[in-house]
């Protein structure tokens, strides 16, 4: 590591990092937010490491708009890489800059120093702390580009498993949740907003609602509907009763600059080597124009096509036959545990914010977007919500409490939504489609592969767009532009195309990426992005294209990757991990697996399913193994891949967004199931041991994840089925009449 | 109907009878322990024990619960099953965002009292009402087991 991050390149002085305690502790500031991830407990390792404390003298505090960092979204499995990096530079530079001014004091060789609890010590017993050597100027002086003299090599709790305190105060009840934020004055706030992008409230009358107890007020701003109520008893009785007589049109189509279902923007990336220009077909719009996704045609299965490939191929004669097959994915709700939340306080034009949301700084430009204020007088205070997986509803309940606040007179307001919400107006993971091609020489290798992804942009995050990226701000009597769905650049993860360009070594390969407009959908980020929807492809069809071709599948696998030691290395231990070829079950049983590095940048992860196919499909043991660079706590690397693990086993068995005309019928839980105790397969982690960088885990195991589970089904029934979820009607809907 | 008792102590309670324990526990008890996640019964995040029974405190009436002993997360502690339990969880970690963790732990020291040696299927169907969406299920699995074990030293 020898480049400073990016986040240090921007926030160079260490004072805007770290500050020192009374007690000899210190207190380090990061702008990556902690969403149950162990993420402040990680970076409290590393900075105890570099100044050899105790983690527990290290506080780490809640990100803020006032007093930390700005480090972005606290996404793509990025903070370790990111935060971590960044605060370990400043933790070694703060002890390495004490190091000359002890020698001096001491009147010993800088190099004679011994370094012990944050101060520096003198062979004859003397000792100084860092506190005392460095004036209080040096810390808002930018940091050297050189990196600091021996950081990183301190490793004491770097790599231990260590329990986290908030597991402590969870089991005590004590822990708390931004749900419990509680402030003297305080009114409780409900916001009702159309059931679509782009429905109109009708008339309707308000004065009953006004008279009910404990209602403060009910304000209606064009299709935006709130009260303000004493407590979350009335408020939610008044909600209630608002959203049984209030009636909404659909408006005229949403205000977003793009038409429908048109193709907005194209990705392309290729490999050197033969160019492959001729697509095979004519690739149109995706159809998802009604409720439903796209779905596959079962018996669209792998094609002969030797005719076609001279004109597909034409720099490679020996090309045979072309594969084809197509994968979808469906949309996949954030079914976050716990409703969104936040609290806001107006005092004159200077709004207070307390949020989940994972972008802070982000959040705080839209919200002075939306009210019409400058930047500055908004603070935004990051407090711990539920689990957060992406782009959920926090940002948008956020926008709903500031608006209500305005009108509190001053006092703080906080609006909680509901489950419905939750599951109805917060943005949701988009559906995708997948086009695979492989042509084929007459030993039945790869001479060129095709990837085609038809998709809405994964992200509407806040922040990026010259209107706010907050649903309320769009329903007001004076409403903003609603900005689309867009995809970050390739370079930063892509979105659709995220795990798109194969991690093989093939000849020649080519990856479109069809941005389609979400309509009226919300389509934002989503765990892993388009990687989940492209490596279950990807490695679903690498599972049919061994297959076809008489190869072992991780037998083709490893001999693609000669190049890459550590996917094969992941690759081989989930092999190993039960045996492989897997020995012969019983009927019904099966084992699949598939790998993918993250974003082709990141993470290296393999998975191993093994599964049982009966009345429904069951997936009874995962093994995943991850190469994650150097790991800060190998416990909670675990916890992360894990979850990463069970929540794919729930998308891939169960788990699709009802629509009715656009409008999301999956309200409830009951109505959008997720994977049970009584469904959950046992998971078992490898870590690779490794002191490369740190590369993050959370999102690493989903893509992988879903592949094994279908290449398993596959083992164990010799069915395909190529689209998410594996449900008992597709599955028998494949099998052969 | 003006008191309720919670983990052995009588609270006076100044809420309608209609009044959602969910509710009173957190506002009139300020035991913010338990937890609101669907309002419906449906996901376990708010489940308390009515003299030792788990039930879901989000749509329970307050005036129902007569002279049952409430007992919340904050009171687990109280018995060997909510012992064990507590120490059982930080031991397994078994918890990533914790926000179904108190419904999980109150269902779990139930579950051990009713049966302190429980089988994994027993566990399972004692959790199953239960929703967790960070993936800590094996953790909590273990944990239960890891309890067992230490109740029956």
């Amino acid at each position: 590591m020898s480049r400073r991050s990016s986040h240090l390149e921007r926030q160079p002085r260490p004072a805007q990092w770290l500050a020192w305690s009374a007690d000899g502790g210190v207190r380090v500031r990061t702008g990556k937010v902690e969403i149950g991830q162990g993420l402040h407990d990680a970076l409290a390792r590393i900075v105890a490491d570099e100044l050899d404390l105790d983690p527990s003298q290290v506080q780490v505090a809640a990100a803020s708009t006032v007093s930390g960092p700005d480090e972005g979204v606290t996404s793509g499995s990025l903070s370790i890489q990111e935060a971590g990096a960044a605060l370990r530079w400043v933790a070694a530079a703060v002890r390495e800059a004490a190091r000359e001014p002890a020698a001096e004091r001491f009147g010993v060789p800088a190099d004679a120093l011994r370094f012990e609890a944050a101060r520096w010590c003198s062979a004859d017993g003397r000792k100084a702390s860092i506190a005392e050597l460095l004036p209080a100027a040096w810390y808002h002086r930018p940091l050297d580009a050189v990196p600091p003299r021996g950081m990183g090599q301190r490793r004491r709790w770097v790599g231990q498993a260590l329990p986290r305190p908030r597991v402590i105060a969870l089991a005590e009840g004590q822990a708390r949740f931004i749900h419990d934020l509680r402030w003297p004055e305080q009114l409780e706030g409900r916001v009702l907003h159309p059931p679509r992008i782009g429905d109109r409230l009708g008339a309707l009358e308000l004065e009953a609602v006004r008279a009910m107890p404990g209602v403060r007020s009910v304000w209606r701003d064009g299709d935006l509907l709130g009260v303000l109520a004493d407590d979350g008893v009335a408020a939610d009785a008044a909600s209630r009763r608002l959203a049984s007589i209030a009636s909404y049109q659909a408006g005229p189509p949403p205000p977003t600059t793009e038409p429908s279902l048109r193709m907005i923007d194209e990705r392309v990336a290729e490999a050197a080597g033969p160019t492959v220009q001729a697509s095979a077909g004519p690739i149109g719009a995706p159809t998802w124009t009604g409720t439903e996704v796209p779905t596959s045609t079962p018996t669209a299965t792998a094609t002969s096509c030797a005719s076609a490939s001279a004109t597909m191929h034409p720099a490679r004669a020996t090309a045979l036959r072309t594969l084809r097959a197509v994968y979808t994915k469906p949309w996949i709700a954030h079914a976050s545990l716990a409703p969104s939340c936040a609290l806001a306080c107006w005092s004159g034009d200077r709004l207070q914010v307390w949020t989940h949301s994972q972008g802070i700084f982000n959040l705080r430009r839209d919200l002075a977007l939306a009210f019409g204020l400058a930047v500055e007088a908004v603070e935004v205070q990051h407090v711990e919500g539920a689990g957060c997986y992406g782009h959920n509803g926090a940002d948008d309940v956020a926008f709903d409490a500031a608006w209500l606040a305005r009108q509190a007179g001053g006092r703080p307001v906080r609006v909680v939504w509901s489950r419905a919400d939750e599951m109805t107006r917060a943005p949701l993971g988009p559906a995708m489609r997948v086009e695979l091609e492989a042509d084929l020489d007459a030993d039945g290798l790869v001479c060129a592969w095709r990837h085609d992804v038809h998709s809405p942009g994964h992200s509407s995050r806040p922040g990026r767009s010259a209107t706010p990226a907050l649903l309320g701000s769009w329903q007001t009597a004076e409403p903003q532009a609603r900005p689309a769905a867009i995809d970050v650049a390739s370079a930063q993860g892509g979105g659709a195309e995220r795990n798109a360009v194969p991690g093989y070594a093939l000849p020649a390969w080519r990856v479109r990426a069809h941005r389609v407009d979400e309509g009226r959908r919300r389509s934002s980020a989503l765990r892993a992005l388009g990687a989940l929807a492209n490596v279950f492809a990807a490695e679903s069809f690498v599972d049919e294209l061994a297959r076809l071709t008489g190869r072992d599948p991780l037998r083709w696998r490893l001999d693609h990757l000669a190049h890459d030691p550590r996917a094969r290395a992941v690759l081989q231990a989930v092999a190993d991990d039960g045996g492989w070829p897997p020995p012969r079950g019983a009927e019904g049983f099966g084992t699949g697996l598939a790998w993918a590095r993250y974003k082709g940048t990141g993470a290296w992860c393999a998975v191993r399913a093994e599964v049982h196919a009966g009345a429904t499909l069951q997936v009874r043991r995962l093994v995943v193994a991850a190469d994650l660079g150097t790991v800060v706590d190998p416990d909670g690397a675990a916890n992360q891949l894990e979850g990463g693990a069970i929540q794919a086993t729930s998308w891939a068995l169960l788990e699709t967004v009802g629509f009715d005309d656009d409008r999301v019928t999956s309200d409830r839980w009951s109505a959008y199931p997720v994977l049970r105790f009584s469904q959950v397969p046992t998971v078992l982690v490898h870590l690779i041991p490794s002191s490369e960088p740190s590369v993050g885990a959370g999102e690493a195991p989903l893509g992988p994840t879903a592949a094994a589970i279908a290449n398993a089904l596959h083992d164990a029934l010799g069915v395909r089925v190529r689209d998410l979820p594996l449900t008992p009607e597709r599955i028998v809907a494949a099998m052969p009449g | 109907m003006t008191s309720l008792r919670v983990n052995g102590r009588v609270h006076e309670i100044d809420a309608p009878g209609g009044t959602r324990l969910l509710d009173v526990l957190r506002e009139q008890c300020g035991l913010l322990g338990t937890r609101e996640g669907c309002g419906a019964g449906e996901c376990g995040a708010c489940q308390v024990l009515l003299d030792g029974r788990p039930v879901a405190s989000c749509d329970l009436p307050w005036a129902a619960v007569g002279s049952s002993a409430v007992t919340t997360v904050e009171g687990l502690g109280a018995t060997p099953e909510g012992a064990a339990m507590r120490r059982a969880f930080v031991a397994e970690q078994a918890a990533q965002c914790g926000f179904c963790s108190s419904g999980l732990l109150v269902a779990a020291t139930a579950l051990l009292m009713r049966d302190p040696r429980p089988g994994d299927a027993h566990v399972r169907q004692a959790l199953d009402g239960h929703l967790c969406r960070c993936g800590v299920h094996n953790r909590m699995l273990r944990a239960v087991q890891r309890a067992a074990a230490d109740l029956a030293r």
